[in-house]
Parts: structure tokens; C-alpha cells; sequence
């Protein structure tokens, strides 16, 4: 299926679970925030959240800012 | 036996009382331009802040998982973080950045709200800050506002249940200074929330001024990472803000035209 990851569209496995999206980019343990199209996915659903073709996924982290 | 009184200076404590939590330091520092995490690391901790700003942007994707974060080296056990909403030009995207810092950050709800209005300034856009405002407050956020140095507006938003109100004192970056200290004084004397100078500071004695002019607190981010030495700077502005709040607590002598002998004219030989 096709699901857009910050602003990139690509290919991804179907039935994906958004725990198994944040393992595919190597960034399961990382502490970040997601969203699927502009709603926030708290962390405890990760595992049972499951993302669908055309999802748009936001993943965001903290940086320097000020 | 005679005994001399030491003099003493008043050192009760003094702490920055912000959302029910006392913080010592009434300097809050930015993390964003410094040159990497060790420079952020060392300036962040020479400054003495206890409450830092970070921004909320996407995670690098395909590039090294394994890069340090700044998370890492401002550690949320050690700081107090305070998102903020930099780069956002509308209520929704400023609304939409707090509730994924609320998540990132486990239900943190302290935030720095910034919605900007043009790209040439940042000065706020009140318009959309206050629509945002309206929003957070309601959502449970406990909101720092970046607004402008108007006394009316700063009041609006303590009404709205802001738990901070952050007038600039000139442009973000800018490093201009105090610009109108008059406003910045009238925005401290009417309101019952801390006040505190955020953007537009460039050296020590601009965060001294803040401070004397009775404001609760200064937070900037150029001033530091900026300076050629920001870790120097750092260490500076600490005692900026510490000297201009004792000055401000000792109360100044009022400016007069004409001078006054500071030696007695008594006692005179010639």
C-alpha cells in the first residue's frame, strides 16, 4: 500500500501497524510523537493502530528551538 | 565587647513562582543555532535555566537512527521543557503543535505559544495567538504567550487564563534590546501573572533592564547561542538577570537633575 510518511509517499506492507511502521524505520525506542491524517495516536495503541493506503503519517520529535 | 552588625544582604528566597511550581532561576533559555548537542549541553547549564524551550519538528527519516537527540543531552528528569510553536502562522497549526508535544512529552501541558505574523518581523499575530489561546486553555494547556509590548493585549490574554505572559522587547533574534521599556513596565505593574521579556535581548544589560523593570523572568535563545563564546554569554546573562533582579527588589534611587554630595558637608577644614 501506499501511505505517506512526513510528507514522502512510498510503499509499505499492508496491513501495517503503526508500532510495526516506527520498526521499519528503526526508530521503535525513540522517544516521538505520531499522528495519522492530523490525529494524534497515543503510544499505548501503537501496537493494535493499524495504518491504511492513502494514510498521511506525521512522525515529529524535539529539537533545538527557542 | 564590642560587637559589629555584618551587613547582610537580603538574600530570602526569591523563587519565579510560574503554573504552581517555584523555579530558581528566572532565566529560561531556547536550544535552537547552537553549533551541536555539546554546545547546547555546556551553554544550556552555564546559564542556570531550569525551564528550556524546544521546538516540534518531523523525525529524519532513512537518516542514522542512532544520531543523538537533543533529549538526550536536555534531559526531561533535569529540565523543565517548554515546547513551543515556533514557525506557526495559524491558530490550528500552533493547536496542532501543542497536542503533539502534549503526547511527545507524556502529558506535559506547559507550552510557549507563538503565532507568528510575517517573516520579515515575527512579531506575534494576536489575532490568531488569541483564537489559539481560546482553544489550549480550554484543551488543558498551560499556555506561555509570546505577544507584543501592548499592555492591553498582554491583559486580555492573563484573562484568558494564560499561566505567563511574554511581551518582546524587539524583534526575535534581533538582539535590539528593551525598546520600550515604558510599555514593558505598565505590562508588570498590571498583572497578577509573571511577566517575562521574551525575544529581542542581545547582551547582558538588556536582561539586566528586564529585570529591573520588574519583570518575573527573561527567556531568549539568539543572545546566548549566538554570542561568540555562548557558553560565556551564558554565564553572563545569569548574572544579568540575578543583578537586575536585586536591583529591581533593592529599589533604585529616582533619577534626579542636579547632583547630591555623596561626603558630608560637616565637619569641613578648609
Amino acid at each position: 500500500m501506499n501511505i505517506t510518511v512526513n510528507g514522502t509517499a512510498s510503499e509499505y506492507p499492508d496491513k501495517l501497524s503503526a508500532s510495526q511502521l516506527l520498526r521499519s524505520l528503526g526508530l521503535a525506542d525513540k522517544r516521538l510523537a505520531l499522528e495519522i491524517n492530523e490525529e494524534i495516536v497515543s503510544r499505548s495503541t501503537y501496537d493494535s493502530r493499524v495504518i491504511n493506503p492513502g494514510d498521511r503519517v506525521e512522525i515529529v520529535h524535539a529539537i533545538g528551538g527557542g | 565587647m564590642s560587637s559589629v552588625m555584618q551587613p547582610q544582604p537580603h538574600t530570602s528566597p526569591d523563587p519565579l513562582l510560574l503554573a504552581g511550581v517555584e523555579y530558581k532561576s528566572r532565566l529560561l533559555v531556547g536550544t535552537g543555532k547552537y553549533k551541536d548537542l555539546d554546545e547546547t549541553r555546556a551553554a544550556t547549564e552555564a546559564s542556570g535555566a531550569e525551564i528550556v524551550t524546544v521546538a516540534i519538528r518531523r523525525t529524519n527519516i532513512g537518516q542514522n537512527p542512532n544520531e543523538p537527540s537533543l533529549l538526550e543531552v536536555i534531559s526531561p528528569q533535569k529540565y523543565t521543557l517548554l515546547p513551543n510553536t515556533a514557525g506557526c502562522y495559524t491558530a490550528s497549526d500552533a493547536v496542532r503543535t501543542c497536542r503533539l508535544a502534549r503526547e511527545l512529552l507524556d502529558g506535559h501541558e506547559l507550552v510557549k505559544l507563538e503565532v507568528l505574523g510575517d517573516e520579515q518581523t515575527l512579531f506575534p499575530d494576536i489575532i490568531q495567538t488569541l483564537e489559539a489561546t481560546e482553544i489550549l486553555v480550554k484543551d488543558g494547556f498551560k499556555i506561555m504567550v509570546y505577544t507584543n509590548d501592548d499592555p492591553i493585549i498582554a491583559k486580555r490574554f492573563e484573562d484568558m487564563g494564560c499561566v505567563a505572559v511574554m511581551p518582546l522587547a524587539a524583534p526575535i533574534g534581533s538582539g535590539l534590546g528593551i525598546r520600550n521599556p515604558h510599555n514593558i513596565r505598565t505590562i508588570v505593574e498590571n498583572a497578577s501573572v509573571p511577566i517575562l521579556v521574551d525575544a529581542g535581548v542581545g547582551t547582558a544589560s538588556d536582561a539586566a533592564i528586564a529585570m529591573e523593570l520588574g519583570c518575573d523572568g527573561v527567556l531568549m535563545n539568539t543572545a546566548i547561542a549566538g554570542a561568540q563564546d555562548p557558553v560565556l554569554m551564558a554565564s553572563a546573562m545569569k548574572k544579568g538577570i540575578e543583578a537586575g533582579r536585586e536591583a529591581f527588589r533593592a529599589g533604585r534611587i529616582p533619577r534626579k537633575r542636579f547632583a547630591s554630595a555623596s561626603s558630608p558637608i560637616d565637619g569641613m577644614f578648609f
